[in-house]
């Protein structure tokens, strides 16, 4: 891990109504990396995700945000810094996909300078890199879900900050859709040079295309290091109460989950039995 | 925005206008004797004194016009306000009972206070739609599932009736105090003076200021608070100033016309289908087009039964009220 982690959380409680869903968390994001945070529902990883782009206050602890305290800085200051797409947004109706991607542009205008040729150049930017170029004026809810989420991806590109903070950018897509997403994750990351935070639901997901993995459960950290560190047997059945198996996928070396029921019983035992 | 579409919408705000002038123009030349748009023209740009018909126009019928302008910007921005900031396409000032509020506090200043004809009228006003809109939206809070656009609209019909059954009341058992306010009580413009208006104009124009400054955050809160949060707004500051716009300017309507039902749910809606989503073009569209429609509905309320008029607001009602059915139907 880099020592100079653009984004971390010492000691971080975060409540929520009574319950304390993130439990004295401390956590270095690596620089230039995606890092997934996985975990079973309720875990605590949204939540965490947001104390970390200061929607959420914490209870106790804090979050640093290029070396200094997240709370130092104004609203406008960290949205420049830091990008967080939530779970599920919704466009309001009518609204083109290029004027959402031009709300990225946000936090660097003002009441008085509202739209420069910079800001032109980071919308046209994001919106190649998503390749949404042919939907530019097409209103966003005419779109399909995958479509809609690179609308939104791109708006968070056009906000033009070295983190990117993603709340399950994958759910309720097609399982290629899904996967195209996260490959185009990955590209902007690696080529573009940016530290990328996911809450992933999908484990395999996350074994395939994160650096890192963060494993969550009941709001404090039990695994955390490279997808081969974190993702075992042993793991998976503790945090996620889950019998599986784990295999090295062939091609690429990541591990890969094959889930088991209850009362699965392994082929060579059945062969065992026959003989 | 790009440039074609700033062209566009220009061209859009400046055609609006005319029309607002044009309906102005009509609004004062309509009535018991019917005065030449031209002659309504000079008597605003050169008015000469001793003309009867200038006299007619400046003293009688422009202050009601104006009254109407001011009053259906005042609304309609106010309706786009809350239906972007709380990202519920039924909200509005009548429905979530601001304007109820208003009605009520400005009824008991005067049943109580003796404050007929007073400045303090705007500022209990809004005391009172800030009080309503706060009751409405803490019922609807305790009900199952929550403060919903389906729990905040019941809520706000029990507030309205309850304290329209009240103002009822007041008034039965104070005929005398309340013989002028009984027209006002369904929504109109008759019989105010130029006096009450003036009271009301800074908080017209504070609230209209308010509006305009934060219509490009307000875009941003339409999409969702966190999503909001995270491009930078201070959502919670943005809300506040909001409700206080949305509060100012309900207020002011009220002073001047009563309660006018459904102009500030109409008129937003109307605009989104041509603006788009962008509130930097929604809020002022709204002004303009809202300043329009109150103005041509008060042509209709004092035509269409000649000699007898109807209440301003009874018209926005009947025309706002299929609209807010169509709207439940397709909205929620």
């Amino acid at each position: 891990m880099t020592p100079d982690s653009p984004l971390t959380a010492s000691g971080l409680s975060v409540d929520y109504g009574d319950a304390t869903i993130v439990k004295n968390i401390d956590l270095k994001i690596a620089a230039g990396q995606i890092t997934a945070l996985v975990g079973p529902n309720g875990c605590g990883k949204s939540t965490l995700l947001k104390a970390f782009a200061r929607i959420l206050r914490p209870k106790t602890g804090h979050v640093t945000l290029q070396g200094q305290p997240i709370t130092s800085y104004a609203t406008r200051d960290v949205a420049t810094r830091l990008a967080i797409l939530p779970q599920g947004p919704v466009a309001p109706e009518g609204l083109t996909v290029t004027e959402l991607v031009a709300q990225g542009r946000f936090p660097h205008q003002t009441l008085f300078r509202q739209w420069s040729p910079g800001d032109r150049a980071a919308v046209e930017r994001a919106m190649d890199m998503t390749d949404l170029a042919e939907f530019a004026d097409r209103p966003v809810h005419s779109l399909s879900g995958g479509q809609r989420q690179r609308c939104w991806l791109a708006m968070v590109l056009a906000q033009d900050t070295p983190l990117l903070l993603l709340d399950e950018p994958t759910t309720f897509l097609d399982l290629k859709v899904q996967v195209d997403l996260m490959a185009l994750l990955s590209r902007i990351v690696h080529e573009d040079g940016r530290t990328m935070v996911l809450v992933l639901h999908e484990l395999n997901l996350a074994a395939a295309f994160a650096d890192r993995i963060v494993m969550m459960r009941e709001g404090e950290i039990v695994a955390e290091g490279t997808g081969a560190e974190v993702i075992c047997p042993d793991q998976l059945r503790a945090v996620f109460d889950l019998r599986a198996d784990v295999i090295a996928d062939p091609e690429t070396g990541r591990p890969v989950c094959l889930p088991r029921t209850p009362d699965h019983v392994p082929m060579h035992a059945l062969a065992a039995a026959a003989e | 925005m790009n440039a074609t579409r700033t062209i566009f919408a220009a061209t859009g705000f400046w055609l609006c206008l005319g029309g607002v002038v044009l309906a102005f123009l009509w609004h004062i030349s309509v009535g018991a004797k019917a005065i030449p748009l031209g002659v309504v023209w000079q008597a605003i740009t050169a008015p000469q004194d001793g003309v009867f018909d200038h006299v007619v126009v400046r003293d009688l019928r422009m202050p009601r016009a104006i009254f109407a302008i001011s009053v259906g910007a005042a609304l309609s921005v106010a309706g786009a306000l809350m239906q972007g900031v709380t990202r519920n396409p039924l909200a509005e000032p009548g429905i979530l009972g601001l304007m109820a509020g208003a009605t009520f506090a400005v009824i008991i200043g005067i049943g109580w206070f003796g404050l007929a004809g007073s400045a303090y009228v705007p500022l209990f006003a809004a005391i009172g739609a800030l009080i309503g809109a706060v009751l409405v939206w803490t019922i609807a809070s305790a009900a199952p599932g929550g403060a919903t656009p389906l729990t905040l609209i019941l809520s706000g019909a029990a507030v309205g009736g309850f304290l329209y059954a009240i103002e009822s009341a007041a008034i039965l058992l104070n005929e005398d105090t309340f013989r002028n306010f009984r027209v006002w009580l369904s929504g109109s413009l008759t019989g105010r003076d130029m006096q009450t208006y003036l009271w009301a104009l800074p908080w017209f124009i504070a609230g209209l200021i308010a509006a305009l400054v934060i219509a490009r955050q307000v875009t941003a809160l339409a999409m969702g608070e966190e999503t909001a949060a995270g491009l930078g707004v201070d959502t919670f500051r943005i809300k506040v100033i909001a409700l206080g716009a949305v509060v100012v300017l309900t207020a002011a309507a009220v002073s001047v016309a009563g309660p006018l039902g459904f102009v500030g749910l109409v008129i937003p809606h109307v605009v989104r289908l041509f603006v788009g989503s962008d509130y930097r073009l929604i809020v002022p569209f709204s002004a303009i087009v809202g300043a329009g429609y109150v103005t041509v509905v008060d042509i209709a309320a004092r035509v269409v039964l000649a000699p007898v008029e109807i209440s301003t607001g009874i018209v926005t009602t009947m025309l706002g009220a299929p609209m807010f059915i169509w709207l439940v139907r397709a909205k929620l």
